[in-house]
């Protein structure tokens, strides 16, 4: 009988169509997409620290409400991936545990400090560009729940890139120290944002059984190139240079070369000793902890309404 | 989140003339604030929009094609149930 | 006779205001209670900033020096912002923030719907459009007063000193400002005395409603109007002005 509910899957995949909630999977399938789906949403929440970091002081009310508008978004795509996962089984609340505890992890990327202005535009520009060349692939990834986040929050993406891009290009044409400052950002955005789609491979040794089960449709080399070919010719339409001494078109390949990635830091990073690892969780767990009182608040609210006038299970608005 | 706000399944008809589609999920404590959540998470700052949000638990479904003995065939949840599974700690990363 | 240095005047006291309080509003995101509410308080920032930035380019307009939404917000000191002091508290506890948005909402929609029927076509269309946004503000606040009210015996306590700490501001609202009662006698602006009645009337029953108390305090001395502040104002606007003024003149 499992042979025939493993076959059933095999053929979903085999002709690309969709795994949905009431589908057989095997068990290492469901696993592997709780943790994937769980660490993007979370680095969509922990993503809005470091740019929210900028809102009170961005310099003009055009960025500073677009900025508000990105942050918010990302509180929402979080909110689509944590629904997306729930359909496997799983309680926000515990992944949010899981996030607190460290068991679950979030992109390493935002455990950079957003130092400048500019670090908000090469925030748009570089790490969501990364994000959204691994999120265009991930729309057709096999799980439907997640595919259909995958779509929604796409369209929302597009729009965050562009205005990180308009930032530092606004800057790049600015003053000398608006100039230096577009510069810099780039500077020591760069080589995260590479680090972001992973290392080589060759070193990810699950990345097959990803692949097969169409989670992942890429290598994280495939869609590094990707990026790298993608933003090259925007940074130098901005007339800023990349930290890459290595970097220059292969004619024979027909992309660009780039310099040798150090590794060593994306690990100490990833196992914590980044520079805003331990802020980004403090922050994250007060803001969980000192809601504690709202969020009861508002269950032992509804209890005691419900017990008043019934179970109150839909409400309209037309 | 079933733990204290529990699950609300919403279904929005962007424009006269469509029918109402699954958007998703919001948590919250009760319907009122499910269909304020369900307005600012899925149609946001749009006007005229319908809204429906409707208990997950009270959903009933069936999808035949949809293959999991777990799943009896009629009058059964949308989704899994998260008490009968725990957690996978050991999983691959991305 | 109505000058426009006076519409300029009345608009730059509603868009300091929104700016204010979106100024304020922006600090809960990602400190939000839950994530469902980062998302609900950065739609309001969004509404009051929006209202804003139309308050301040119509009363840079109408000023007629060439000043823009930024110059204003950016380039005018502690002494010449004329927003009402509730919008400039910091408020630390959710129950203190839902409290100030209960009343700073409730009067923006007492305010609005009245100035809808505004002579002057700017104005009015501004509040056609801030009436839809500010009532589900108050809406928001609302629902979360009857729930911080009628919820645990910590929230009833915590929403209950929020209201507290928050009520000598509200009788500021409501103070006939001679800018505002010139412009209302010629059809333009509001008289803000006259919306103390239906405001009152709306909070009392959400208050009741919540099983919380109308807090018995006495109104604090206020001033915003005329540039007079409480210490807060200058903190908010040194962190929300500090990097314009760093490079004056530059585009952003």
């Amino acid at each position: 009988m499992e042979s025939d509910l493993a076959a059933g899957f095999e053929r979903l995949l085999n002709t690309d169509q969709r795994i949905e909630p009431r589908d057989w999977m095997p068990e290492a399938y469901r696993a592997t997409l709780i943790r994937q789906i769980a660490q993007h949403a979370h680095s969509e929440i922990i993503g809005m620290q470091p740019e929210g970091n900028w809102i009170s002081r961005a310099p003009s009310l055009r960025r500073k409400a677009t900025l508000i508008a990105k942050v918010q978004d990302e509180a929402g795509h979080g909110l689509y991936l944590y629904g997306a996962c729930e359909t496997l089984g799983v309680d926000r609340a515990d992944l949010l545990d899981l996030l607190h505890s460290g068991q679950q992890k979030y992109s390493s990327i935002f455990n950079y400090p957003t130092l400048s202005w500019a670090d908000i535009g090469a925030v748009g520009w570089l790490v969501d560009g990364a994000a959204i060349t691994n999120q265009v692939a991930l729309c057709r990834c096999s799980y439907g729940p997640y595919a259909r986040a995958m779509v929604r929050i796409c369209k929302e993406e597009s729009f965050h890139q562009r205005q990180g891009f308009d930032i530092l290009n606004t800057l790049a044409h600015g003053t000398p120290a608006q100039q230096a400052m577009a510069q810099d950002a780039v500077d020591r955005w760069w080589w995260p944002s590479l680090m972001m789609f992973g290392p080589p491979d060759d070193a990810s040794p699950h990345s097959a059984q990803s692949m097969a089960w169409r989670i992942k449709r890429h290598s994280n080399d495939e869609l590094r190139q990707k990026f790298v070919d993608i933003t090259v010719p925007q940074a130098a339409a901005a007339g800023l240079s990349l930290p890459d001494p290595e970097l220059r078109w292969n004619e024979q390949r027909g992309h660009y070369d780039i310099g040798p990635i150090d590794w060593a830091e994306f690990w100490r990073v990833v196992k914590g000793d980044g520079p805003c690892n331990r802020q980004r969780m403090e922050r994250r767990v007060q803001a969980h902890e000192e809601g504690r009182w709202v969020r009861e608040a508002a269950v032992a609210h509804a209890a005691k309404h419900s017990k008043r006038s019934g179970a109150d299970q839909a409400g309209t608005a037309a | 989140m079933s733990r204290d706000w529990p699950l609300w399944e919403v279904f929005v008809r962007s424009r006269r003339g469509l029918s109402h589609i699954h958007a998703g999920s919001v948590h919250a404590p009760d319907a009122q604030m499910a269909l304020r959540n369900a307005r600012d998470l899925y149609t946001r700052r749009q006007e005229g929009v319908s809204i429906w949000v409707v208990s997950s638990s009270a959903i009933t479904a069936s999808s035949p094609d949809e293959k999991d003995p777990f799943f009896a065939p009629a009058a059964d949840k949308a989704y899994r149930h998260p008490t009968f599974y725990d957690i996978p700690s050991e999983v691959q990363t991305l | 006779m109505i000058t426009q240095p006076a519409l300029a005047g009345y608009a730059l006291q509603l868009g300091d205001d929104a700016l204010v309080m979106a100024q304020r509003l922006g600090e809960w995101v990602s400190r939000a209670p839950e994530l469902e509410e980062d998302v609900a308080l950065a739609n309001i920032a969004l509404d009051l900033l929006g209202q804003a930035r139309a308050l301040l380019a119509y009363a840079g307009e109408m000023e007629g020096h060439g000043r823009t939404e930024d110059d204003l917000a950016y380039f005018r000191d502690e002494r010449e912002f004329t927003n009402l002091q509730i919008a400039e508290l910091a408020c630390g506890d959710f129950g203190e923030a839902i409290a100030r948005q209960l009343a700073f909402s409730g009067y923006q929609f007492e305010l609005y719907q009245r100035l809808q029927d505004s002579r002057d076509e700017t104005l009015a269309a501004v509040a056609a459009k801030a009436v839809k946004e500010v009532a589900y503000h108050r809406d928001h606040a609302t629902q979360w007063t009857l729930r911080l009210g009628d919820g645990t015996e910590e929230s009833h306590r915590r929403m209950q000193a929020g209201l507290t700490r928050v009520w000598p501001y509200t009788d500021e609202m409501f103070r006939t400002d001679p800018l505002g009662q010139a412009l209302a006698a010629d059809g333009r602006a509001v008289d803000a005395a006259e919306l103390r009645p239906a405001w009152a009337e709306y909070v009392t029953a959400v208050l009741r409603e919540a099983t919380l108390t109308w807090p018995e305090t006495a109104a604090a001395p206020g001033g915003g109007r005329q540039g007079l502040h409480t210490e807060q104002l200058g903190h908010l606007l040194a962190e929300m002005q500090y990097l314009a003024r760093c490079h004056p003149g530059a585009r952003w």
